[in-house]
Protein backbone atom coordinates (compact mmCIF):
# COMPACT_ATOMS: atom_id res chain seq x y z
CA UNK A 1 0.00 0.00 0.00
CA UNK A 2 1.26 3.77 -0.54
CA UNK A 3 2.81 5.33 -3.15
CA UNK A 4 6.35 6.79 -2.26
CA UNK A 5 6.81 9.89 -4.60
CA UNK A 6 10.42 9.81 -6.10
CA UNK A 7 11.78 12.83 -8.14
CA UNK A 8 15.22 11.92 -8.38
CA UNK A 9 14.11 10.19 -11.92
CA UNK A 10 12.86 13.57 -12.79
CA UNK A 11 15.91 15.25 -11.83
CA UNK A 12 17.93 13.27 -14.10
CA UNK A 13 15.59 13.65 -16.79
CA UNK A 14 15.60 17.33 -16.60
CA UNK A 15 17.98 17.64 -19.52
CA UNK A 16 15.77 16.10 -22.10
CA UNK A 17 12.48 17.68 -20.18
CA UNK A 18 13.92 21.77 -21.27
CA UNK A 19 14.67 20.28 -24.81
CA UNK A 20 10.68 18.96 -24.85
CA UNK A 21 9.64 21.96 -23.17
CA UNK A 22 11.36 24.06 -25.93
CA UNK A 23 9.82 22.14 -28.22
CA UNK A 24 6.40 22.26 -26.75
CA UNK A 25 6.72 26.06 -27.00
CA UNK A 26 8.22 26.72 -30.22
CA UNK A 27 5.12 24.78 -31.98
CA UNK A 28 2.61 27.06 -30.08
CA UNK A 29 4.72 30.22 -30.91
CA UNK A 30 5.00 29.19 -34.08
CA UNK A 31 1.75 27.56 -35.26
CA UNK A 32 0.22 30.83 -33.47
CA UNK A 33 1.73 33.45 -35.61
CA UNK A 34 0.74 31.23 -38.61
CA UNK A 35 -2.53 31.24 -37.53
CA UNK A 36 -2.77 34.75 -37.14
CA UNK A 37 -1.33 35.37 -40.16
CA UNK A 38 -3.84 33.14 -41.89
CA UNK A 39 -7.37 33.90 -39.97
CA UNK A 40 -7.18 37.48 -40.60
CA UNK A 41 -7.59 37.01 -44.42
CA UNK A 42 -9.92 34.16 -43.47
CA UNK A 43 -11.88 36.64 -41.27
CA UNK A 44 -12.48 39.03 -43.68
CA UNK A 45 -13.59 36.81 -46.48
CA UNK A 46 -16.00 34.94 -44.26
CA UNK A 47 -17.58 38.37 -43.62
CA UNK A 48 -17.70 39.41 -46.39
CA UNK A 49 -20.21 38.84 -49.32
CA UNK A 50 -17.91 37.24 -52.58
CA UNK A 51 -19.01 33.89 -52.43
CA UNK A 52 -15.73 32.12 -54.03
CA UNK A 53 -13.79 32.91 -51.09
CA UNK A 54 -16.53 33.42 -48.49
CA UNK A 55 -17.44 29.24 -49.23
CA UNK A 56 -13.74 28.19 -48.78
CA UNK A 57 -13.26 30.34 -45.31
CA UNK A 58 -16.73 29.12 -44.09
CA UNK A 59 -15.54 25.58 -44.53
CA UNK A 60 -11.70 25.86 -42.94
CA UNK A 61 -13.10 27.61 -39.95
CA UNK A 62 -16.20 24.90 -39.61
CA UNK A 63 -13.30 21.92 -40.02
CA UNK A 64 -11.40 23.77 -37.81
CA UNK A 65 -13.69 24.11 -35.19
CA UNK A 66 -15.74 21.17 -35.32
CA UNK A 67 -13.36 18.26 -35.63
CA UNK A 68 -11.07 17.11 -32.53
CA UNK A 69 -7.67 18.65 -32.82
CA UNK A 70 -6.22 15.19 -32.67
CA UNK A 71 -8.06 13.88 -35.89
CA UNK A 72 -6.20 17.11 -37.46
CA UNK A 73 -3.15 16.51 -36.33
CA UNK A 74 -3.52 12.43 -37.00
CA UNK A 75 -4.87 13.97 -40.74
CA UNK A 76 -1.51 15.55 -41.12
CA UNK A 77 0.54 12.47 -40.59
CA UNK A 78 -1.31 9.59 -41.09
CA UNK A 79 -4.15 10.94 -43.66
CA UNK A 80 -1.25 12.84 -45.81
CA UNK A 81 1.38 9.81 -45.46
CA UNK A 82 -1.01 7.46 -46.91
CA UNK A 83 -1.25 9.53 -50.11
CA UNK A 84 2.63 9.72 -50.20
CA UNK A 85 3.23 13.04 -48.04
CA UNK A 86 5.79 11.92 -45.46
CA UNK A 87 6.60 14.17 -42.70
CA UNK A 88 7.69 14.51 -39.53
CA UNK A 89 6.06 14.84 -36.30
CA UNK A 90 7.22 18.57 -35.44
CA UNK A 91 5.96 19.31 -38.75
CA UNK A 92 2.65 17.74 -38.55
CA UNK A 93 1.69 19.14 -35.27
CA UNK A 94 2.65 22.41 -36.54
CA UNK A 95 0.27 21.78 -39.79
CA UNK A 96 -2.19 20.70 -37.59
CA UNK A 97 -2.24 23.49 -34.88
CA UNK A 98 -1.72 26.33 -37.41
CA UNK A 99 -4.42 25.42 -39.30
CA UNK A 100 -7.16 24.76 -36.08
CA UNK A 101 -5.75 27.91 -34.78
CA UNK A 102 -6.47 29.97 -38.34
CA UNK A 103 -10.04 28.44 -38.02
CA UNK A 104 -10.72 29.57 -34.22
CA UNK A 105 -9.10 32.89 -34.72
CA UNK A 106 -10.44 33.30 -37.87
CA UNK A 107 -14.05 33.61 -35.84
CA UNK A 108 -12.77 35.79 -32.72
CA UNK A 109 -11.09 38.35 -35.54
CA UNK A 110 -14.94 37.69 -37.51
CA UNK A 111 -16.26 38.96 -34.43
CA UNK A 112 -14.04 41.65 -33.84
CA UNK A 113 -14.22 42.88 -36.88
CA UNK A 114 -18.24 43.64 -36.75
CA UNK A 115 -17.48 45.78 -34.05
CA UNK A 116 -15.33 48.61 -36.34
CA UNK A 117 -17.44 51.12 -37.32
CA UNK A 118 -17.13 50.44 -41.43
CA UNK A 119 -16.49 54.42 -41.56
CA UNK A 120 -12.65 53.62 -40.10
CA UNK A 121 -12.29 51.51 -43.57
CA UNK A 122 -14.03 54.50 -45.47
CA UNK A 123 -11.99 56.87 -44.31
CA UNK A 124 -8.87 55.11 -45.02
CA UNK A 125 -9.64 54.35 -48.59
CA UNK A 126 -10.98 57.88 -48.59
CA UNK A 127 -6.78 59.28 -47.86
CA UNK A 128 -5.97 56.51 -50.92
CA UNK A 129 -4.66 53.70 -48.67
CA UNK A 130 -5.12 50.07 -50.32
CA UNK A 131 -7.93 47.57 -49.25
CA UNK A 132 -5.17 45.57 -47.75
CA UNK A 133 -3.28 48.89 -46.31
CA UNK A 134 -6.74 49.62 -44.60
CA UNK A 135 -6.85 46.23 -42.71
CA UNK A 136 -3.16 45.86 -41.92
CA UNK A 137 -3.04 49.38 -40.41
CA UNK A 138 -6.19 50.58 -39.39
CA UNK A 139 -9.10 47.84 -39.05
CA UNK A 140 -6.87 44.94 -37.94
CA UNK A 141 -4.86 46.67 -34.77
CA UNK A 142 -8.03 47.74 -33.42
CA UNK A 143 -9.95 44.04 -33.86
CA UNK A 144 -6.44 42.55 -32.05
CA UNK A 145 -6.86 45.55 -29.24
CA UNK A 146 -10.30 44.41 -28.97
CA UNK A 147 -9.80 40.53 -29.07
CA UNK A 148 -6.38 40.31 -27.32
CA UNK A 149 -8.17 38.36 -24.30
CA UNK A 150 -9.49 35.64 -26.55
CA UNK A 151 -6.46 35.90 -28.41
CA UNK A 152 -4.79 35.02 -25.28
CA UNK A 153 -6.81 32.12 -24.84
CA UNK A 154 -6.67 30.73 -27.61
CA UNK A 155 -2.53 31.17 -27.44
CA UNK A 156 -2.75 29.20 -24.25
CA UNK A 157 -4.93 26.61 -25.62
CA UNK A 158 -3.36 25.55 -28.96
CA UNK A 159 0.09 25.05 -26.61
CA UNK A 160 -1.67 22.62 -24.37
CA UNK A 161 -2.87 20.88 -27.85
CA UNK A 162 0.60 20.64 -28.78
CA UNK A 163 0.41 17.64 -26.19
CA UNK A 164 -1.13 15.94 -28.64
CA UNK A 165 1.56 15.49 -30.47
CA UNK A 166 3.52 12.86 -28.13
CA UNK A 167 0.61 10.56 -29.91
CA UNK A 168 2.63 10.70 -33.34
CA UNK A 169 5.79 10.68 -31.22
CA UNK A 170 6.74 13.86 -31.01
CA UNK A 171 9.24 14.48 -28.17
CA UNK A 172 7.50 17.64 -26.47
CA UNK A 173 6.97 18.01 -22.75
CA UNK A 174 4.71 15.02 -23.09
CA UNK A 175 6.69 12.81 -25.33
CA UNK A 176 9.45 13.00 -23.11
CA UNK A 177 7.26 12.50 -19.88
CA UNK A 178 5.66 9.20 -21.07
CA UNK A 179 8.94 8.41 -22.88
CA UNK A 180 10.54 8.62 -19.29
CA UNK A 181 7.60 7.06 -17.29
CA UNK A 182 7.57 3.96 -19.85
CA UNK A 183 11.18 3.20 -18.57
CA UNK A 184 11.18 4.11 -14.92
CA UNK A 185 7.15 3.77 -13.79
CA UNK A 186 7.19 6.62 -12.24
CA UNK A 187 4.44 7.94 -14.07
CA UNK A 188 2.99 10.33 -10.85
CA UNK A 189 6.47 11.65 -10.90
CA UNK A 190 6.89 12.76 -14.87
CA UNK A 191 2.77 13.89 -14.84
CA UNK A 192 2.99 15.90 -12.05
CA UNK A 193 6.45 17.57 -13.62
CA UNK A 194 4.99 18.35 -16.56
CA UNK A 195 1.66 19.82 -15.32
CA UNK A 196 3.56 22.19 -13.73
CA UNK A 197 5.95 22.48 -16.67
CA UNK A 198 2.76 23.44 -18.58
CA UNK A 199 1.49 25.87 -15.97
CA UNK A 200 4.55 27.74 -16.28
CA UNK A 201 4.57 27.68 -19.95
CA UNK A 202 1.29 28.91 -20.21
CA UNK A 203 2.07 32.13 -17.34
CA UNK A 204 5.14 32.74 -19.75
CA UNK A 205 2.91 33.04 -22.56
CA UNK A 206 0.70 35.48 -21.18
CA UNK A 207 3.58 37.52 -19.93
CA UNK A 208 4.98 37.26 -23.63
CA UNK A 209 1.15 38.71 -24.47
CA UNK A 210 1.46 41.54 -22.12
CA UNK A 211 3.89 43.19 -24.60
CA UNK A 212 1.94 42.86 -27.73
CA UNK A 213 -0.63 44.19 -25.79
CA UNK A 214 -1.71 47.60 -27.96
CA UNK A 215 -0.82 50.81 -25.87
CA UNK A 216 2.02 48.19 -24.22
CA UNK A 217 2.38 46.37 -21.12
CA UNK A 218 1.30 48.55 -18.68
CA UNK A 219 -2.14 49.52 -20.28
CA UNK B 1 -11.67 70.71 -62.53
CA UNK B 2 -14.80 68.58 -61.64
CA UNK B 3 -17.12 67.91 -63.65
CA UNK B 4 -20.45 65.67 -62.89
CA UNK B 5 -22.60 64.72 -66.25
CA UNK B 6 -25.90 63.11 -65.98
CA UNK B 7 -25.18 61.26 -62.61
CA UNK B 8 -28.18 58.19 -61.49
CA UNK B 9 -27.37 56.22 -58.54
CA UNK B 10 -30.09 54.08 -57.22
CA UNK B 11 -29.69 52.46 -54.04
CA UNK B 12 -32.11 49.11 -54.56
CA UNK B 13 -35.28 50.60 -55.87
CA UNK B 14 -34.68 54.18 -54.11
CA UNK B 15 -33.01 56.18 -57.01
CA UNK B 16 -31.46 59.03 -54.95
CA UNK B 17 -29.45 60.66 -57.72
CA UNK B 18 -31.72 61.94 -60.58
CA UNK B 19 -29.10 63.54 -63.55
CA UNK B 20 -26.81 65.59 -61.73
CA UNK B 21 -25.00 67.95 -64.04
CA UNK B 22 -22.44 69.96 -61.97
CA UNK B 23 -19.00 71.44 -62.65
CA UNK B 24 -16.69 72.96 -60.12
CA UNK B 25 -13.46 75.03 -60.97
CA UNK B 26 -10.46 75.29 -59.30
CA UNK B 27 -10.75 78.21 -56.77
CA UNK B 28 -14.07 77.62 -56.41
CA UNK B 29 -16.10 77.39 -53.03
CA UNK B 30 -19.51 75.46 -53.61
CA UNK B 31 -21.83 74.89 -50.83
CA UNK B 32 -24.94 71.90 -50.93
CA UNK B 33 -28.11 72.75 -49.32
CA UNK B 34 -31.33 70.62 -49.38
CA UNK B 35 -33.57 68.50 -46.92
CA UNK B 36 -31.99 65.03 -45.42
CA UNK B 37 -31.97 61.97 -48.09
CA UNK B 38 -32.27 64.69 -51.13
CA UNK B 39 -28.52 63.24 -52.14
CA UNK B 40 -25.91 65.54 -51.47
CA UNK B 41 -23.67 63.51 -49.39
CA UNK B 42 -24.17 60.28 -51.73
CA UNK B 43 -23.21 63.06 -54.74
CA UNK B 44 -20.00 64.05 -52.75
CA UNK B 45 -18.84 60.47 -51.93
CA UNK B 46 -19.38 59.64 -55.37
CA UNK B 47 -17.17 61.92 -56.52
CA UNK B 48 -13.87 60.11 -54.55
CA UNK B 49 -15.31 56.81 -55.63
CA UNK B 50 -16.12 55.67 -52.36
CA UNK B 51 -19.83 55.56 -53.68
CA UNK B 52 -20.42 53.93 -56.86
CA UNK B 53 -22.77 55.49 -59.50
CA UNK B 54 -25.52 53.89 -61.78
CA UNK B 55 -24.94 56.04 -64.92
CA UNK B 56 -23.16 59.11 -65.99
CA UNK B 57 -20.02 60.58 -65.79
CA UNK B 58 -17.40 62.19 -63.22
CA UNK B 59 -14.27 63.79 -64.30
CA UNK B 60 -11.72 65.34 -61.76
CA UNK B 61 -8.93 66.95 -63.74
CA UNK B 62 -9.86 65.27 -66.87
CA UNK B 63 -9.52 61.59 -64.83
CA UNK B 64 -12.90 59.60 -65.22
CA UNK B 65 -13.28 58.73 -61.28
CA UNK B 66 -15.26 55.24 -62.50
CA UNK B 67 -13.20 54.61 -65.83
CA UNK B 68 -12.07 50.38 -64.82
CA UNK B 69 -8.04 51.84 -65.81
CA UNK B 70 -8.02 54.65 -62.80
CA UNK B 71 -6.08 53.88 -59.86
CA UNK B 72 -8.77 55.49 -57.43
CA UNK B 73 -5.95 55.43 -54.75
CA UNK B 74 -3.77 57.94 -56.79
CA UNK B 75 -7.33 60.09 -57.59
CA UNK B 76 -8.10 60.29 -54.36
CA UNK B 77 -4.61 61.66 -52.88
CA UNK B 78 -6.35 64.83 -54.89
CA UNK B 79 -9.46 64.84 -52.72
CA UNK B 80 -9.81 65.16 -49.32
CA UNK B 81 -12.84 64.58 -47.58
CA UNK B 82 -14.17 65.35 -44.02
CA UNK B 83 -16.94 63.07 -42.76
CA UNK B 84 -19.96 63.55 -40.61
CA UNK B 85 -18.90 60.85 -38.24
CA UNK B 86 -15.23 62.21 -37.23
CA UNK B 87 -13.52 58.46 -38.03
CA UNK B 88 -10.08 59.74 -35.92
CA UNK B 89 -8.08 56.26 -36.27
CA UNK B 90 -8.60 55.73 -32.28
CA UNK B 91 -5.37 53.47 -31.98
CA UNK B 92 -3.28 55.96 -33.47
CA UNK B 93 -2.04 59.30 -32.18
CA UNK B 94 -3.23 62.29 -33.35
CA UNK B 95 0.29 62.99 -35.33
CA UNK B 96 0.17 59.54 -36.31
CA UNK B 97 -3.16 59.92 -38.10
CA UNK B 98 -2.03 62.53 -40.18
CA UNK B 99 1.43 60.40 -40.97
CA UNK B 100 -0.15 57.38 -41.65
CA UNK B 101 -1.17 57.86 -45.27
CA UNK B 102 1.69 60.14 -45.95
CA UNK B 103 4.37 57.15 -44.37
CA UNK B 104 2.56 54.34 -46.71
CA UNK B 105 0.88 55.67 -49.17
CA UNK B 106 3.18 58.62 -50.26
CA UNK B 107 6.45 56.58 -48.81
CA UNK B 108 7.23 59.97 -47.26
CA UNK B 109 10.55 59.12 -44.54
CA UNK B 110 9.05 59.66 -41.30
CA UNK B 111 11.31 63.21 -40.42
CA UNK B 112 9.35 64.60 -43.71
CA UNK B 113 5.86 63.21 -42.75
CA UNK B 114 6.06 64.56 -39.06
CA UNK B 115 7.03 68.33 -40.45
CA UNK B 116 3.99 67.95 -42.51
CA UNK B 117 1.66 67.05 -39.51
CA UNK B 118 2.98 69.15 -37.54
CA UNK B 119 2.00 71.82 -39.72
CA UNK B 120 -0.73 70.77 -40.49
CA UNK B 121 -2.04 70.13 -37.15
CA UNK B 122 -0.89 73.49 -36.54
CA UNK B 123 -2.90 74.99 -39.33
CA UNK B 124 -5.84 73.94 -37.40
CA UNK B 125 -4.66 74.74 -34.05
CA UNK B 126 -3.97 71.03 -32.57
CA UNK B 127 -0.13 71.30 -32.43
CA UNK B 128 -0.40 70.96 -28.73
CA UNK B 129 -2.40 67.93 -29.46
CA UNK B 130 0.17 65.56 -31.24
CA UNK B 131 0.98 63.27 -28.89
CA UNK B 132 -2.68 62.53 -27.91
CA UNK B 133 -5.19 60.03 -28.58
CA UNK B 134 -8.13 61.02 -30.77
CA UNK B 135 -10.39 59.69 -27.32
CA UNK B 136 -9.22 62.58 -25.36
CA UNK B 137 -10.25 65.20 -28.10
CA UNK B 138 -13.52 66.72 -28.21
CA UNK B 139 -15.91 66.22 -31.16
CA UNK B 140 -14.85 69.71 -33.18
CA UNK B 141 -10.65 68.89 -32.07
CA UNK B 142 -11.58 65.48 -33.78
CA UNK B 143 -13.42 67.17 -36.94
CA UNK B 144 -10.03 69.40 -36.90
CA UNK B 145 -8.09 66.40 -36.79
CA UNK B 146 -9.99 65.20 -40.12
CA UNK B 147 -9.49 68.23 -41.81
CA UNK B 148 -5.76 68.21 -40.96
CA UNK B 149 -5.19 64.29 -42.04
CA UNK B 150 -6.91 65.03 -44.73
CA UNK B 151 -5.32 68.74 -45.82
CA UNK B 152 -1.64 66.72 -45.38
CA UNK B 153 -2.15 64.77 -48.74
CA UNK B 154 -1.83 68.38 -50.46
CA UNK B 155 -5.57 67.30 -52.39
CA UNK B 156 -6.68 69.97 -55.08
CA UNK B 157 -10.15 69.49 -53.24
CA UNK B 158 -11.22 69.84 -50.33
CA UNK B 159 -15.02 67.73 -49.62
CA UNK B 160 -16.45 68.48 -46.64
CA UNK B 161 -19.15 66.16 -45.75
CA UNK B 162 -21.61 67.77 -43.11
CA UNK B 163 -18.95 67.85 -40.94
CA UNK B 164 -20.53 70.13 -37.95
CA UNK B 165 -23.91 67.79 -37.90
CA UNK B 166 -22.58 65.45 -35.10
CA UNK B 167 -21.30 68.72 -32.64
CA UNK B 168 -22.40 70.37 -29.93
CA UNK B 169 -23.28 73.80 -30.89
CA UNK B 170 -20.84 75.31 -29.43
CA UNK B 171 -18.62 73.24 -31.07
CA UNK B 172 -19.46 74.43 -34.81
CA UNK B 173 -17.70 77.54 -34.92
CA UNK B 174 -14.22 76.23 -34.36
CA UNK B 175 -14.39 73.56 -37.24
CA UNK B 176 -16.17 76.52 -39.44
CA UNK B 177 -13.23 78.76 -38.38
CA UNK B 178 -11.07 76.72 -39.86
CA UNK B 179 -13.11 75.65 -43.37
CA UNK B 180 -13.59 79.56 -43.61
CA UNK B 181 -9.50 79.91 -43.63
CA UNK B 182 -9.30 77.59 -45.87
CA UNK B 183 -11.32 79.07 -48.25
CA UNK B 184 -9.44 82.33 -47.36
CA UNK B 185 -6.69 80.35 -48.90
CA UNK B 186 -7.99 79.96 -51.85
CA UNK B 187 -8.37 76.01 -51.83
CA UNK B 188 -11.12 74.63 -53.99
CA UNK B 189 -14.18 73.22 -51.96
CA UNK B 190 -17.25 70.91 -51.79
CA UNK B 191 -19.36 71.58 -48.55
CA UNK B 192 -22.45 69.57 -47.77
CA UNK B 193 -23.89 71.68 -44.77
CA UNK B 194 -27.21 72.18 -42.63
CA UNK B 195 -25.13 75.84 -41.85
CA UNK B 196 -27.03 77.81 -43.32
CA UNK B 197 -25.13 81.06 -42.68
CA UNK B 198 -21.93 79.32 -43.37
CA UNK B 199 -23.27 78.18 -46.69
CA UNK B 200 -24.14 81.91 -47.50
CA UNK B 201 -21.29 83.70 -46.07
CA UNK B 202 -18.35 81.41 -47.34
CA UNK B 203 -19.59 80.12 -50.74
CA UNK B 204 -18.80 81.46 -54.38
CA UNK B 205 -22.32 78.99 -55.88
CA UNK B 206 -24.89 77.64 -53.89
CA UNK B 207 -26.69 74.49 -54.62
CA UNK B 208 -29.97 72.93 -53.81
CA UNK B 209 -30.52 69.92 -53.37
CA UNK B 210 -34.01 68.23 -53.81
CA UNK B 211 -35.57 64.55 -54.26
CA UNK B 212 -32.14 63.74 -56.08
CA UNK B 213 -31.90 66.70 -57.96
CA UNK B 214 -30.15 70.37 -58.29
CA UNK B 215 -33.97 72.52 -58.16
CA UNK B 216 -31.58 75.47 -57.85
CA UNK B 217 -28.20 76.98 -57.90
CA UNK B 218 -26.96 80.31 -57.95
CA UNK B 219 -24.50 82.97 -56.11
CA UNK B 220 -25.74 82.84 -52.52
CA UNK B 221 -27.15 86.21 -52.92
CA UNK B 222 -29.39 84.76 -55.75
CA UNK B 223 -30.43 81.88 -53.77
CA UNK B 224 -30.63 82.77 -50.23
CA UNK B 225 -32.59 86.01 -51.11
CA UNK B 226 -34.31 85.56 -54.29
CA UNK B 227 -35.15 81.30 -54.10
CA UNK B 228 -37.13 80.81 -57.61
CA UNK B 229 -38.66 77.31 -57.08
CA UNK B 230 -41.24 76.95 -54.68
CA UNK B 231 -39.67 74.03 -52.65
CA UNK B 232 -36.33 76.26 -52.09
CA UNK B 233 -38.74 79.07 -50.22
CA UNK B 234 -40.15 76.73 -48.29
CA UNK B 235 -37.06 75.15 -47.51
CA UNK B 236 -35.03 78.26 -46.46
CA UNK B 237 -38.72 79.71 -44.77
CA UNK B 238 -37.23 76.75 -41.69
CA UNK B 239 -33.69 78.38 -41.66
CA UNK B 240 -31.90 81.00 -40.39
CA UNK B 241 -29.03 83.07 -42.58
Amino acid sequence: MGYTFQFGVVLDALPDLLSGAAVSLSLAVASMVVGMLLAAPLAVAAAGRNLAAKTPARAWIELARNTPCLAQIYAMYYGLGAVGIFMPAWAAVFLAISFNNAGYLAEIFRGGLNGINANQFKASRSLGLTPAMAYRYVVFPQVFRNTYNSVSNQFIWSMLNTSLGALIGLYDLSGVAMDYQMRTFKTFEFFLAIAVAYIVLAKLIMFGMRFLKPGGANA
Amino acid sequence: MISIQNVHKSFGQLEVLKGIDLTIERGEVVTMIGPSGSGKSTLLQCINGLETINSGEIHVDGTSVFAPDTDLNKLRQKLGIVFQSYNAFPHMTVQRNVTLALRKVLRLPRAEADEIARRQLDRVGLLAKADVYPGALSGGQQQRLGIARALAMSPNYMLFDEVTSALDPQLVGEVLATMRDLSSEGMTMIAVTHEMKFAREVADRVVFFDKGVIAESGNPEEVFLSPKSPRLKEFLSHSQF
